[in-house]
């Protein structure tokens, strides 16, 4: 029923901006990380393996990664901990106030990422609320130092800001969940222990994928929460991307690295697509 | 869809659900409570509660500086996304073109992508090209990655437009343009007016992409940034305070128009849905 001009006109508009302002800057991002750059800081269009040479011989970009990679993982399971009961409660007991919770669970997912980090800096600080609370109930003497400027300030505030991101993929696998089959279950002399290892968990792994999936590609490329909270032993690759593309100017390392941590998130992206596949229910 | 008979009643699970919307929760308290508190962002107990940092706030010539560029920057970037996001949702429904599938997935990426990968190679391609960093380069930089909102969510109100509307329209002797106007965007104002919701919430508080492509004039989000490099004070606290009790509001009224919209996709499947277009998005590209 449409004409070709009308698909045609519908088409071509948002192929072309995508085409400039994304494929394109993502294309430029594997360039440049070929390029180099002078002792006079200008960068050369010569095509070299120079940057990734760097980044295997240098053991400050494998540390820092693989922190970062350890900080998100913490991320990531703390996120499923605290998510999949909530998840598991609201679809199985929300009752009449489920769309409440739900909506609960969705305010702190849009509400400002840098006020909570913020939050929690005023929290955790030498001269926060948490240790002058601590000292005023005569808890502790001294303020506790390594609440802040620590990997676990980062992972605290993290999986604060990415549980809603964890809780949401897998309340909605839940709920898609034929109730009728846990009646069966239980039917068939299934006790709830069985009901649920059997039966319900299995069909909210693509949930649980998902959500992990978000927890920890969203921390593992995080950059602020470090430089707010972590201090020098919180600090993420990505950190170091952003000082090569500011003080320290070697733009082509940065891509490279970049280019790296790209590889990682599309590696696990693949990942867990196999996983939510294999274990999709419909 | 409500609880079988045969699942007991849990208090473990009520007892975990608490501590979890405590902790969800809490800090956002604490950081409201301590607006008013006089003496400073932490120490207990509070002391001399005072509406002061509120009054610093109004007289803060900065601060409203930068919410005037970031309300330029949201609604230019709302314009942008829903320009583009619309047509690639009507796109991704009725046409068929090469490279459709990879297309879609680009369009989606942007949500799942560290915001530091697209505003790095955004900042890339404004440099080999000369751009001068701006508002403007700001307002590029989410208006594109925000395109996925939009495209998602009127792609979600399309399933469930009656196909026979347009048609008639069509037969009746309405052209395309006075068809897509007339019938198409009218039976899709819910799906684009909550779009246009969230692009606009989402664009305020963005920081990771401005980080990299900011000029001179500061947005409110990297204003607040740089402040907190400096040294804290409640005021801080007055004007996230602020932000959130806006925030509050546009997801309130979004989430309503999402009832209101009958059967509205939810968030946590549309999370799941964008994570395996994601998936596949990044499974094409290897």
């Amino acid at each position: 029923m449409f004409s070709r001009t009308y698909k045609f006109v519908i088409t071509t508009p948002p192929l072309l901006w995508v085409t400039v302002f994304l494929l394109v800057p993502y294309a430029l991002m594997f360039c440049y990380s070929f390029w180099s750059v002078t002792p006079a800081q200008a960068i050369v269009h010569s095509w070299n393996l120079e940057n990734y040479q760097e980044l295997l011989q240098k053991s400050v970009y494998w540390e820092t990664l693989l922190r970062s990679m350890w900080i998100a993982a913490r991320v990531m399971v703390f996120s499923l901990l605290l998510g999949y009961p909530l998840a598991y409660f609201l679809s199985f007991y929300g009752g009449k106030r489920k769309d409440l919770l739900y909506q609960m669970v969705i305010i702190p997912l849009w509400v400002s990422y840098l006020v909570r980090a913020y939050a929690w800096k005023t929290i955790l600080g030498s001269e926060g609320v948490l240790n002058t609370l601590l000292q005023y109930v005569h808890f502790t003497r001294h303020p506790l130092e390594f609440l802040l400027y620590s990997p676990f300030a980062v992972v605290l505030t993290l999986t604060h800001i990415y549980t809603p991101f964890a809780i949401l993929p897998i309340y909605a696998a839940l709920e898609h969940i034929p109730r009728n089959l846990v009646e069966a279950s239980h039917d068939l002399g299934a006790t709830p222990a069985q009901t649920f290892w059997k039966v319900i968990f299995p069909l909210s792994i693509p949930g649980v994928v998902a959500g992990a999936t978000f927890a920890f590609v969203l921390s593992l490329g995080d950059f602020l929460a470090p430089l707010l909270l972590g201090g020098p032993s919180g600090i993420m690759i990505s950190n170091i991307v952003v000082s090569l593309f500011g003080a320290a100017y070697n733009w082509p390392l940065g891509a490279a690295i970049s280019l790296g941590m790209l590889l990682i998130v599309v590696s696990l992206l693949f990942l867990s697509e196999r996983v939510e596949k294999k274990w999709s229910f419909s | 869809m409500s609880r079988p008979s045969n699942i007991p009643r849990s208090r473990w699970l009520l007892a975990h659900a608490s501590v979890v919307f405590a902790f969800l929760y809490l800090p956002i308290a604490v950081l409201i409570f301590y607006s008013f508190n006089g003496q400073g962002v932490g120490g207990f107990p509070p002391h001399h509660l005072t509406l002061d940092w509120y009054r610093v706030l109004f007289s803060d010539g900065a601060i409203w500086d930068s919410v005037l560029n970031s309300l330029q920057v949201a609604l230019a970037a709302m314009g942008i996304s829903l320009t583009f996001g619309i047509p690639a949702a009507l796109a991704l429904d009725r046409a068929q073109f090469p490279g459709k599938a990879l297309f879609r997935r680009l369009v989606l990426l942007p949500l799942i992508l560290p915001g530091i990968i697209t505003g790095l190679s955004l900042l890339m391609l404004f440099d080999l090209t000369g751009t001068k960093l701006s508002l403007v380069t700001i307002i590029l930089g989410h208006g594109t990655a925000l395109i996925s909102v939009a495209t998602t969510e009127v792609f979600a109100g399309l399933q469930k437009l009656d196909r026979a509307q347009e048609e008639a329209s069509l037969d009746l002797g309405a052209d395309y343009w006075q068809t897509f106007w007339r019938v198409t965007v009218p039976n899709l104002r819910l799906p684009i007016i909550g779009a246009a919701l969230l692009i606009f919430t989402l664009s305020m508080d963005e920081i990771a992409v401005s980080f990299f492509l900011i000029g001179r004039d500061n947005t409110l989000p990297l204003e607040i940034w740089g402040r907190l490099r400096r040294g804290i004070t409640p005021e801080i606290n007055a004007v996230s305070t602020i932000i959130f009790i806006f925030s509050l509001v546009t997801i309130v009224v979004w989430y309503r128009l999402r009832l209101r919209s009958e059967g509205g996709v939810d968030v946590g499947t549309e999370l799941l849905e964008t994570s395996e277009d994601a998936v596949a998005a990044a499974a094409s590209t290897r």
